[in-house]
């Protein structure tokens, strides 16, 4: 697939024949992530050091539910910033609130020094915070290739006039995406499976694939929702390798995950979250010596068994 | 079924396997037979019992509405119950200008025609777009129903149940004259008596109506596909796929759902200032919700989201019940019965996208092995 | 204006008798769509058919003009047959159009489109009723009941209107306190069913939460039924007081009631039983003032308007809790 010149109509000639002449089902052919790939981008390489994103004492009710009470943290450019917690702590919550899902109901978010206020969720994501889901949702009845292209779509700004008169920008913009495309699925080791249905591919190709479209929208915070749920522990490692890779590339990450050991290796501060409020903060040495975290994670391993 | 689909699917990519002049060639081929339909007047398709030329004009006319509405249900996944109010607004634009409160000529009448209904689109849109998926059915199905009563009550603009007569045609250029084949068996004659003027609009013959129903049906295609294969085609199909998850990746989901129901509202209303200078002659009544469901039909009987598929339906449903007479009463039943069988069955369509044809494929390839890891 | 101010209780009135009958109707979209998350289109053929079934009744009992208890009587077995005949009709809708989709998790837009097929499947049905009798020769022998399938067939039983008393300056009709006092009965029946009983608890849980229901051993199937035939019940009562009030029935007369019933729901909160009331006699009501207001021919676009304003700014509806939050 050297295809990358513009246009879905050639992609889409040679995503008929795919089907028929490989088997990409077995999911033991696997392709291994290329992160020798350069997927920097100016715009995200070159921002200021500082706090990227700042938490303010945010809190979320769901009627009766208190699902954030009075969170506040920060995120400094440039670093992989844990999000640990037992389930139901309110983890996913935060991202939804970061992300204009909900409006807290008090409190505000700032990124880059500007509140987010009432922003829609795809100016949020244009503003650049982009993030994975915690059950995958992905398009499942497009190919991965459309799948990333979509994302890519959120820097573009081709509309009807331009695709209908197929005005320069129109091709220009295909071409960006498609590049930016291949570039993100070679990338994440799926460069393989660019043609073939997303909610055909196999479960850790889907994970990845929605790190992949989330990267195309070029953002400046990068949010994993649990990543890694559902790997065994040797996958769970390989991608915590990748994601540290995508830091090495410039990126700012949010990781949420539910398994605290596997953090600790990874991020470069931690954030512990405990029925909705925060329990501690710092780099991950403190954390593991931290007697309310560790109550935090006795307590539920207890009621988990 | 299947193999009907398959047949289809199989020509589709034998014809994607050619060379590109041999597509070029065979495409205009197929045009012009389709074009000369009616003056070939193929034994078995021909219809005996109504004139050919009007059958065709109506096959071309709801494809016209069947590729406009195929934008908005089977792209952006909007399921729009009121089409016929757009396709109403269309022919009363042109009637009203063009004949009952002034004399504009034709070809102003349709672009204004369709700005009118491509407003329309937006304000009703823009309130509605917001709320759940099956409350815009319900929405829209009220709004059909507003339209046609307006049409009914506000007689001083519309002439009321009356209608508007006299609806201005589009400019004719007589240049000389295409005689009709007559078929005596298999068998066929050239009839020098019966002649199609080239090119002359007239209540008389639908033929000429029917090629400028085609041309517009080529042109909007064209340019569906072109939308459809660009950043607004990807944003329609990920809104469709999982909306939140659409608006997280940075597509303003509700400005392209816009989009999609206004650009189909502007082709509703193209469609209906063609019906209007054919006929020549409207009244509310030709605009009554039945309509609504039978384009609706048409789109998922064809295959929500593929254009041919919906071509296809659209000129099955309308030719069949001209075709076959005598089943013209039980016309709805049979479209309610369709619709059932469908959902039920088949719920993507007699020619679904080729996307659904490959997940399936994909999906059956899946079980195999799975079925056969299970063996093991 | 005048023509409001100066009818302003007489339009009141009638506005809740005919909002009684929307109530009903909308009664049976709001459990559907609890339980199913469905807008079910049939609904309005489900009630058109209750009403054939009362007429066919009361033609065949030669039930034409009656005084005192006999009329009672009367009522009491058109609202029977209409009642069990609506309910019939739903539980086979649901059984044959939306089952099978069920079974298959079908996305919401196809469970819709077999909704309007079975619409239309019903209600052409009935305007075609008298085909397969044509057949077989027997039409003209039961030309009272299906000749003309066209055509509106007319109530049979005559009640003659008496004005009863006055509200304010109108004089109260025994129709419009049929209409109404029946109505109120239903709806008391109902809310005490769905409340009390343990079918009703059964509902209530399946609404809120299917996963957790099924958990606790609610059989959703046979709470899924037990909806359809409770709409169906009700909106065959309804059928019963819309031929009390209008005179007539045609194999048609479904569909525009059926809209407004289901704004009526919409406009209620859909999914909230006490708000599809509310919302009922609101949508009678204003429809009627709207029409004094605007002149009689405008009346369903009143109704229609209104629609579109309430998704506008209370897309929940008056009753309804927020159903659009996002889940991510
Ligand atoms: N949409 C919602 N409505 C009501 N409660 C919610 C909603 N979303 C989350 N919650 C509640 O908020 C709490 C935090 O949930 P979540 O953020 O998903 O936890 P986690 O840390 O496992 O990601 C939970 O108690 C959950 O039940
Ligand atoms: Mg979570």
């Amino acid at each position: 697939m050297s295809d990358t010149k513009a246009g879905a109509s050639s992609a889409d000639e040679t995503r008929g024949a795919r089907v028929d002449d490989d088997t990409p089902l077995s999911p033991d052919e696997d392709a291994r992530p290329d992160t020798s790939v350069d997927i920097s981008v100016d715009a995200v390489t070159d921002l200021p050091k500082g706090k990227m994103l700042e938490v303010d004492d945010v809190t979320l009710r769901f009627g009766g539910v208190t699902a954030l009470d009075g969170v506040s943290f920060h995120i400094n450019t440039g670093e992989i910033l844990g999000l640990i917690g037992p389930n139901g702590a309110g983890k996913t919550t935060c991202f939804n609130v970061m992300t204009g899902v909900y409006q807290p109901t008090s409190g505000d978010v700032k990124f880059m020094g500007e509140a987010l206020g009432k922003r829609k969720k795809f100016q949020i994501t244009k503003l650049g915070i982009a993030r994975t889901f915690q059950n995958i949702r992905l398009f499942h009845n497009m190919t991965a290739l459309e799948n990333v292209l979509v994302g890519a779509d959120a820097h573009h700004s081709t509309g009807m006039g331009s695709a209908l008169l197929r005005l320069p920008k129109h091709h220009s913009e295909e071409r960006e995406g498609m590049d930016r495309a291949y570039e993100l699925l070679k990338f994440m080791g799926l460069e393989k499976r660019a043609d073939e249905l997303a909610r055909n591919l196999p479960y850790g190709d889907q994970r990845r694939l929605e790190i992949a479209r989330a990267l195309a929208t070029n953002p400046k915070l990068l949010c994993l929702d649990e990543p890694a749920a559902g790997f065994n522990p040797a996958e769970k490692a390989r991608l915590m390798e990748l994601i540290r890779s995508i830091r090495d590339q410039g990126y700012t990450v949010l990781l949420i995950e539910h398994d605290m050991k596997l953090v600790m290796g990874v991020t470069d501060r931690i954030v512990v979250l405990e029925f909705g409020k925060k329990i501690a903060e710092g780099v991950p040495a403190e954390i593991q010596d931290n007697p309310a975290v560790i109550a935090a994670y006795l307590g539920v391993d207890e009621d988990a068994s | 079924m299947n193999a009907v689909r398959n047949f289809l699917h199989g020509v589709g990519d034998r014809f994607r396997a050619l060379p590109r002049w041999a597509k070029i060639v065979l495409a205009i081929a197929a045009a012009v037979f389709v074009y000369l339909l009616p003056i070939i007047n193929p034994p078995l398709i021909t219809t005996t019992d109504s004139d050919f030329g009007a059958v065709l004009f109506l096959c071309a006319l709801y494809a016209l509405v069947a590729i406009g509405l195929n934008i908005v249900i089977g792209y952006a996944g909007l399921l729009d119950l009121g089409y016929i109010g757009f396709f109403a607004i269309g022919a009363f634009t042109v009637g009203i200008l063009g004949s009952a409160h002034g004399n504009i000529p034709l070809l102003l009448c349709i672009p204004i025609a369709m700005a009118v209904t491509l407003f329309s689109g937006i304000v009703l849109g823009a309130p509605t777009l917001r709320v759940r998926g099956d409350y815009l059915a319900i929405v829209t199905l009220g709004f059909g129903e507003i339209v046609r009563l307006v049409l009914v009550n506000a007689d001083g603009l519309t002439g009321g149940s009356r209608g508007i007569s006299n609806i201005p045609t589009p400019p004719s250029l007589d240049l000389f004259g295409v005689p009709h084949l007559v078929w005596d068996g298999f068998v066929a004659k050239v009839d020098l008596s019966n002649q199609t003027r080239f090119i002359q609009f007239s209540v008389t013959d639908s033929i000429p109506y029917y090629w400028l129903a085609l041309t517009l049906v080529f042109i909007v295609l064209f340019l569906d596909w072109r939308m459809q294969n660009s950043r607004v085609g990807r944003a329609w199909e990920a809104t469709r796929e999982d909306e939140d998850a659409a608006e997280l990746m940075g597509v303003p989901t509700f400005r392209f759902k816009l989009l999609a129901f206004a650009t189909g509202a502007a082709i509703g209303g193209l469609s209906g200032a063609l019906f209007a200078t054919k006929q020549q002659f409207i009244n509310p009544d030709n605009f009554t919700i039945l309509y609504s469901v039978l384009f609706v039909a048409m789109v998922v009987v064809g295959g929500q989201g593929n254009r041919w598929g919906v071509i296809l339906a659209a000129a099955l449903l309308t030719w069949a019940p001209e075709k076959f007479r005598f089943l013209s009463d039980a016309r709805f039943l049979l479209f309610g019965l369709v619709l059932m069988a469908l959902a039920i069955f088949r719920p993507q369509g007699l020619l679904p996208p080729r996307r659904s044809v490959r997940a399936k494929r994909a999906d059956e390839e899946t079980e195999v092995l799975e079925e056969g890891a299970a063996h093991v | 204006m005048d023509l409001l101010l100066n009818n302003f209780w007489e339009l009141t009135i009638t506005g809740l008798a005919y909002g009684a009958i929307y109530a009903l109707i909308a009664l049976g979209y709001t459990l559907v769509y609890g339980v199913l998350r469905l807008i079910n289109f049939a609904h309005s053929e489900v009630f058109m058919y209750g009403g054939f079934a009362a007429v066919w009744v009361l033609t065949a009992i030669g039930a034409t003009k009656a005084t005192g208890l006999g009329t009672a009587g009367f009522l009491v077995v058109a609202f029977a047959t209409a009642m069990a005949m609506s309910a019939l009709v739903a539980l086979v809708l649901e059984f044959v159009a939306y089952r099978p989709l069920r079974k298959r998790n079908s996305p919401p837009l196809i469970a819709l489109i077999s909704a309007i097929g079975a619409s239309y499947t019903l209600s052409e049905a009935m305007g075609l009723r008298d085909k397969p009798f044509k057949w077989f020769g027997k039409d003209q022998d039961l030309v009272r009941y299906v000749g003309r399938p066209r055509e509106a067939s007319p109530f049979p039983l005559n009640i003659e209107v008496k004005r009863l008393f006055y509200v304010f300056d109108y004089h109260v009709s025994n129709i419009d306190l049929i209409v109404l006092g029946a109505a109120i009965i239903m709806m008391i029946g109902l809310d005490q069913f769905v409340s009390r009983s343990r079918l009703g608890r059964g509902i209530r849980a399946v609404a809120q939460d299917p996963e957790s229901a099924a958990l606790m051993g609610v059989n959703r199937d046979r709470v899924i039924r037990l909806t359809f035939v409770l709409g169906g019940a009700m909106a065959g009562a309804a059928a019963v007081m819309y031929l009390l009030k209008v005179g007539q029935i045609r194999y048609n007369s479904g569909f525009i009631l059926g809209v407004k019933a289901f704004t009526a729901a919409v406009l209620g909160g859909i999914g909230n039983l006490r708000g599809a009331l509310l919302g009922g006699f609101i949508l009678g009501v204003a429809e009627n003032y709207g029409q004094a207001v605007f002149g009689g021919e405008w009346k369903d676009v009143v109704a229609f308007t209104l629609l579109v304003v309430i998704l506008l700014f209370r897309p929940t509806g008056l009753l309804g809790e927020s159903l659009g939050k996002a889940r991510a």
